[in-house]
């Protein structure tokens, strides 16, 4: 059996899910969209998969995330629906579950965050508001897990017995007539190609084309449809849109009276208010957003994350070593030991002692995207972001792409115009990702000491200001045109349950632990083979007649005027196309050599100044391969991708030239 | 007049929605209907967009839609 999980954005849908499903949960696209799909095997329940449909508010045919999923609904006939419903915000959450129960299909709402209601002394009469939707009504709190055995249970049953909603029809006076009316008209149709005749009705009456088309009606059907609509305009002193809403929400608003008695705002909404007195305060705002993301960057680069990053590199070092001494007394081939060794370990060694980083910047991340900050983030923000023709939606992957680019990419399937999606994904890669950190880490600790940190944050700078710049430019030349609606709840703040950052912290880490031993294995072992024979196939005395320092030496010269034109340099910058760590992971293997001679060897390759040209190269250059093919995906076209990486190059080459001429001016 | 002329905390009511496409739609599916009360909560720092309360959440829409948007205000 297929369920499906239904609900609007904050809803707490991805924390019923998580409790649902436990770990057992699959990531994919709906076919032919890139709008993210997640399904899971209900726990306890092994032959129930229980599909995560996109948060949405409405089923209209004006965004993706609705289409596909009203699209799954109709065309894969789950067995059952789980809506989820906000309690706390029922009138607005009940606008989707209407245009659901249309769908005729057994369903089941969740009446999710009842213990903030019961914390305010608000009730639901949950009898009365079932007899009213003609759907079972299970109160619960997903994130305390109350109530979810039941909700199942009811579910489960309500599928086996293919119980379908017991009242469909929620209009009223003219909208009832002429969906009445147009149902009568399209009944036929509609059973050809699948549709529940009532959902089709009301969404005709709406003006649905999409829809309308699908139905092949007769011009002469059309024409009768639009009469009866024009009709009921006229008599509603309102258009089609308005009136729909209209309906849907009278309806709403007579079963709510009936049902919900609500004591002032809830603990959470109260809070939520106080907290905003702040953080989305006049003058307090701004200033409070850069601190936020100061500390962020604090915690990951400062003691927490270098302390963290430490301990685990002992570890890893440790375990070079035994390894080490036991293939030595084993006698192993030299050629052998070398792969294992200075290839393998020292390769993925030096990728997997920054996990702890990592893990830590995306807790920092999803505990302001959780917490409901980065809506908040959008709302300050918009008016700054338009100024590059954006919206401040467009402001979240951005931030998404100071952990990776490919998750940032993927979240500007959110905007809801083309344009804006473009610009976004073209400007995100300038955000500099967190797999750049252990290369900026391991330079700057060689050349810059002491001031290291203050070199990364203006790294950091001089990324998001070649985003800006690039922003600006692109909309007053290719891409210029107005920025997307912008029309966004701001939820109560909650505190992330543990179980969801969990899971996404395990997700992220496999995620790099999964490239590291795929990706970045594989790179450093071609690495290594290109480094330790020459051109002939003989073992290479030294590493600069192998073949790895003459495909080095061939794109070398066009890093000369930035004084990185060795082929050690040039060289990792070839294998950071594979992963960014992977810089780092070659210039290591290629200088030969671990600890404290690896530092003084790469020490030799650059000067202050070159340094800071190469490090503004690696910030800015072509996005690794995960992230290209995560934008070819978004832009949905090959030579698009291909223009975005050649841009990136361009700007990097020129922008670490100018770095290189600046930087020789002051020192 | 039009939702972005209320000062904050007047309470009114939504007589009309106006503007077109998906925007519109958006709105109404907020539950920007006919008859609702709302009512300005903040501006953002820079003046726009303008957090609105209605139906017992807060909503965030830009001054140019709430400009589409005919309230009447209620006299208390």
């Amino acid at each position: 059996m297929v369920f499906a999980l239904a609900g609007n954005q904050n809803s707490g849908k991805t924390t019923l899910f998580n409790q649902l499903t436990g770990s057992n949960q699959h990531v994919g696209n709906f076919p032919g969209v890139t709008v993210e799909r997640k399904d899971g095997t209900i726990k306890g329940y092994k032959n129930i998969t229980l599909v995560d449909l996109p948060g949405i508010y409405s089923l209209s045919p004006f965004s993706k995330e609705e289409v596909v999923s009203r699209d799954f609904i109709i065309d894969q006939k789950p067995s059952a629906i789980i809506n989820i419903v906000d309690a706390t915000n029922v009138e607005r959450s009940l606008f989707l579950t209407l245009q659901l129960i249309e769908l005729n299909i057994p369903m089941v709402i969740a009446l999710n965050m009842m213990d903030e209601m019961r914390e305010s002394g608000s009730t639901v009469d949950i009898k009365r508001m079932e007899e009213g939707l003609g759907v079972p009504v299970i109160p619960i709190s997903a994130s305390k897990n109350e109530g979810v055995a039941e909700l199942l249970e009811v579910a489960v049953r309500t599928a086996k017995t293919r119980q379908n909603p017991k009242v469909t029809d929620f209009c009223s006076g003219p909208v009832h007539r002429t969906v009445h009316s147009i149902r009568h008209i399209i009944e036929d149709h509609a059973e050809r190609i699948g549709i529940p005749d009532k959902f089709a009705a009301t969404k005709i009456a709406e003006g649905d084309d999409i829809l309308m088309d699908r139905l092949e009606l007769s011009q002469n059907e059309k024409e009768l449809i639009e009469h009866d609509v024009q009709e009921m305009e006229t008599e509603m002193n309102m258009d089609r849109e308005a009136a729909m809403a209209d309906m849907r929400y009278t309806f709403i608003d007579n079963l709510c009276a009936e049902t919900v008695k609500k004591s002032g705002y809830s603990k959470a909404h109260s809070r939520s208010l106080k907290i905003d007195g702040l953080l989305t305060h006049k003058t307090w705002a701004i200033p409070i957003f850069i601190g936020i993301m100061l500390f962020v960057f604090w915690l990951t680069f400062g003691i927490v994350g270098t302390t963290a990053s430490d301990a685990f590199s002992g570890v890893i070092d440790s375990l070079i070593g035994v390894v080490d001494a036991n293939l030595t007394n084993y006698g192993i081939n030299e050629v052998v030991h070398s792969l294992v060794i200075d290839g393998v370990f020292a390769g993925i060694g030096s990728v997997l002692s920054f996990l702890p980083i990592i893990v830590i910047l995306f807790f920092c991340l999803s505990m302001l995207e959780d917490s409901g900050y980065m809506a908040r983030v959008a709302f300050v923000m918009d008016k700054p972001l338009r100024k590059i023709g954006l919206s401040g939606r467009s402001f979240v992957p951005m931030l998404i792409g100071f952990g990776c680019t490919v998750p940032a990419v993927m979240a500007t399937r959110t905007l809801t115009s083309e344009r804006d999606k473009k610009m976004t994904i073209l400007m995100t890669p300038f955000m500099s990702c967190s797999a750049k950190l252990p290369v900026y880490g391991m330079l700057t600790g060689i050349f810059f000491g002491s001031s290291a940190v203050k070199v990364i944050i203006v790294l950091y700078v001089i990324g998001i200001g070649l985003a800006l710049l690039c922003g600006f430019i692109m909309n007053r030349s290719v891409l210029k045109g107005n920025p997307v609606p912008f029309v966004m709840e701001l939820p109560n703040y909650r505190m992330p349950t543990g179980k969801n950052t969990g899971m996404l912290l395990w997700d992220k880490a496999r995620d790099f632990l999964t490239r590291a031993f795929t990706v970045i294995f594989l790179g450093t072992i071609i690495i290594w083979f290109f480094r330790t024979f020459d051109l002939h196939m003989n073992v290479a005395a030294t590493a600069d007649i192998s073949m790895l320092a003459y495909f080095g030496r061939l794109i070398a010269p066009a890093f000369r005027p930035m004084g990185f034109g060795n082929w050690m340099s040039t060289t990792a910058l070839i294998t950071g196309f594979a992963a960014k760590e992977a810089i780092i992971s070659t210039l290591t293997v290629l200088v030969g050599g671990t600890g404290k001679t690896v530092t003084e060897a790469v020490a030799g390759l650059f000067t202050q100044r070159s340094a800071w040209a190469y490090l503004v190269f690696i910030l800015v250059y072509t996005p690794c391969i995960a992230a290209v093919s995560a934008i070819r995906r978004e832009l949905g076209s090959s030579v698009q991708t291909i223009g975005v990486v050649i841009f990136q190059c361009a700007v990097a080459w020129v922008a670490s030239l100018i770095v290189y001429g600046i930087v020789g001016l002051i020192l | 007049m039009t939702l972005n002329e209320l000062k904050i905390g007047e309470r009114a009511r939504i007589t009309a929605v106006g503007g077109q496409g998906a925007v519109r739609r958006r709105l109404l599916a907020m539950g920007l209907t006919p008859r609702t009360e709302v009512f300005i909560r903040k501006f953002a720092p820079m003046g726009d967009p303008i957090e609105i309360h209605l139906r017992s959440y807060e909503l965030t829409i830009r001054v140019e839609d709430a400009e589409k948007i005919e309230v009447t205000k209620i006299e208390e």
